[in-house]
């Protein structure tokens, strides 16, 4: 019994019929792409400002002004409170009425005039670390400049004095630490892994449950037939959901796009079979629609936590970035922010295909040896 | 040489250590309507799954229609339509979508006539859009038996074709049944209704397994063996608790206003009854039914095989 496009075609086609009368699925392979893009793209951003402060300032003179002047003019301070007292101070934190306080003690002008290098208090709800990162480091750049308008006459001497040498940084591909330009083309293979995996997962296990596939093993089909008739229409939805992504990314968050769309549109193919594949590998181990479910979310948690889609993949122990590694959203999320973020070309990406490639492949052999012809 | 649609020997299988179908042979004649009986759980599906390829036997030679069931069932599978117990077809699709996409799989030549003809036949025609999941119990039964037509086997396995539906719908069924035999189709029929068994050609009953009778009805009533005598007048309910657990009663049924006694032990039935015989009641000795048979065969199975 050989394979044949006829019998394929004829798999294709009731497979598109019953994706256009499940209105359900159909909305959760349009619909959650979409809420899942609006709501990372805009809510998600890991270099925060505007983060709410209180300042008690014991010492009133031109320099405290000044420093909260600078404070505020970094953008990363909001100054919403001026506390009468350092227990007010510890409350507000407690209370998480503000992210940052800080403390300006009574002798501050008098120790920086007298050249007694004065402490200045800067206490932060580090809860989230990564909330008050960056607001940090601005303030350590504050330091130097802040009050040199200030120090006039004799004081000049107090001014902050260059250093022996300068670091001159550039933050490549995305100077200004854009989030959604990271975020966005990264929720094109979020999206891609759940949506596929899941849909392919439920379309064989839904034949068995429902007594189809007995009726269909009983034909002259093909399991081939089944297996790539299955995946089709699939790969299609795969590319609407890319389409959507790439338009959203262009028109409604400005992500750059230096590299050669069309190469990225040649290469996702590639991710969306092997997630294809491991949804029909499920199914063929699955015994109910539930369960494949289950084993969709089993897969797609380690991908969304461990890919470095969520966190710095750099930031992860040895042992859970060899797990990621094994994981082909890991590779696809720098192919896709290298073709769009820093213009790479297919040179650039091949590390990252074999191993999708890899990984397609086995999962290939395990779903079509598992895959019965019969109902044993 | 007589050639057979089905002509297995030794045909078994097992699901782990439990044998589902014992050493079952089987010869259906070409045109024949075989009928399939036994109580739920016996292995009929499953005999039936293997012969159309869709479960392996773990042992068992013949062949089906000419081909070597075990490895030739690919071949089988184009010739042979198999009609579930459940309703298999797509019930988000419709009727005409159902019968279009099975007649592709089987590569019909002039399928859009084969699709045609096949709602004409079934006189859907105007119902040609409705989706199948809202037909009725005996409309999805006959739908299920025009897909089974449409790549025109030469061999119907049927699992329960009636189970569910009304009596009406299910004579006309048997009538179209007949029909198809007379035009030279062969079908295997499993059911749970005597008025069914008894319109089958011949009749195959199986129980745990295993093969306890096979022939023609008449055959099979005479190899149960069993004595049966109708009582009818007054107080049936009581004469039925006395006479019910008498050595050499195996059965007491009840049948409306009369009441049918048997076991297959004629000398011992006789005994025990003859006190009762001169009563109020009105005694007969009668030919035993298929009914009678067949859960005689079981309770003895159940003796012999559990």
């Amino acid at each position: 019994m050989s394979f044949n496009f006829q019998r394929l075609f004829a798999i294709v086609l009731k497979e598109f019929i019953q994706m256009r009368r499940d209105r359900l699925t159909f909305g959760m392979m349009i619909g959650v792409p979409m809420i899942q893009l609006i709501l990372f793209g805009y809510a998600i951003n890991s270099n925060p400002k505007h983060l709410p402060t209180a300042v008690y300032a014991a010492d009133n003179s031109v320099f405290s002004r000044s420093f909260i002047w600078g404070l505020r003019n970094s953008s990363y301070f909001d100054l919403v409170r001026e506390a009468r007292s350092p227990a007010e101070i510890n409350k507000l934190l407690a209370e998480n009425k503000v992210q940052f306080a800080v403390t300006i003690p009574v002798d501050f002008s008098r120790k920086l005039v007298r050249g007694e290098k004065p402490d200045l208090l800067l206490e932060a709800d580090a809860t989230d670390p990564s909330a008050v990162g960056f607001a940090q480091a601005a303030v350590s750049g504050l330091v130097a400049t802040v009050l040199n308008r200030d120090l006039l006459g004799p004081l000049a001497k107090l001014r902050a004095t260059a250093p022996p040498f300068n670091i001159v940084a550039h933050q490549h591909y995305n100077p200004e630490s854009i989030s959604q330009y990271n975020i966005v083309p990264g929720l094109m293979g979020v999206m891609l892994t759940m949506t596929m995996i899941m849909i392919t997962g439920l379309a064989i296990t839904r034949e068995r449950e429902r007594g189809t596939m007995e009726n269909l093993l009983s034909t002259p089909v093909h399991p081939g037939e089944v297996i790539v008739g299955k995946i089709i229409p699939y790969i299609m939805v795969g590319y609407v959901q890319v389409i959507l992504v790439l338009l959203a990314a262009k028109f409604l968050f400005n992500v750059p796009m230096l590299g050669s769309v069309p190469l990225l549109f040649l290469l996702v193919l590639l991710f969306i079979v092997a997630n294809l594949a491991v949804g029909i590998t499920f199914s063929t181990v699955a015994k109910n629609q539930l369960q494949a479910v289950q084993m969709a979310f089993f897969f797609f948690l380690p991908s969304l936590l461990l890919s470095g889609y969520m966190f710095p993949f750099r930031g992860m122990p040895g042992w859970a970035q060899n797990i990621g590694e094994c994981l082909p959203l890991t590779h696809f999320l720098r192919v896709v922010r290298g073709i769009l973020l820093k213009g790479n070309g297919l040179a650039e990406t091949l590390p990252d295909l074999w191993p999708i490639a890899l990984f397609l492949t086995v999962v290939l052999i395990i779903g079509i040896k598992r895959y019965r012809q019969t109902l044993d | 040489m007589e050639t057979f649609a089905i002509d297995v020997r030794g045909v078994t299988k097992k699901f782990g250590t439990r044998t589902v179908v014992n050493d079952i042979a089987m010869q259906v004649r070409p045109g024949e309507i075989y009928g399939f009986l036994g109580p739920n759980g016996s292995g009929k599906t499953t005999f039936l799954r293997m012969l159309c390829g869709l479960l392996t036997p773990d042992g068992g030679e013949g062949k089906c229609l000419g081909l070597d069931f075990r490895s030739e069932s690919a071949e089988i599978k184009k010739r042979v339509g198999y009609m579930t117990q459940k309703f298999s077809f797509y019930e988000d699709l419709s009727i005409e979508e159902n019968l279009d996409f099975i007649a592709r799989l089987y590569m019909m030549p002039q399928r859009k006539m084969a699709v045609e003809k096949s709602l004409e036949r079934l006189g859907m025609v105007e119902r040609r859009k409705q989706l199948a999941g809202t037909l009725s119990g005996g409309w999805k039964q006959r739908l299920a038996l025009a897909a089974c037509l449409i790549h025109e086997p030469q061999l119907l396995l049927l699992d329960e074709p009636t189970a569910g539906v009304d009596p009406k719908a299910r004579r006309d069924f048997w009538d179209e049944i007949h029909k198809l035999a007379a035009s030279g189709l062969t079908f295997l029929i499993t059911t749970h209704y005597m008025d069914e068994a008894s319109r089958c050609n011949r009749l195959a009953y199986i129980a745990y397994g295993n093969l306890l009778a096979s022939g023609t009805v008449a055959e099979v009533v005479k190899a149960g063996g069993l004595t049966t005598w109708e009582i009818s007048g007054e107080n049936l309910a009581a004469l039925a608790e006395k006479i019910r657990g008498l050595p050499g009663v195996e059965q007491v049924v009840a049948f409306g206003t009369t009441l049918h006694v048997s076991g297959r032990n004629a000398e011992k039935l006789n005994a025990s009854v003859s006190p009762f015989v001169s009563g109020a009641q009105r005694w007969e000795k009668i030919e035993s039914g298929l009914e009678d048979v067949f859960i005689s065969l079981m309770e003895a199975a159940k003796d012999n095989f559990s």
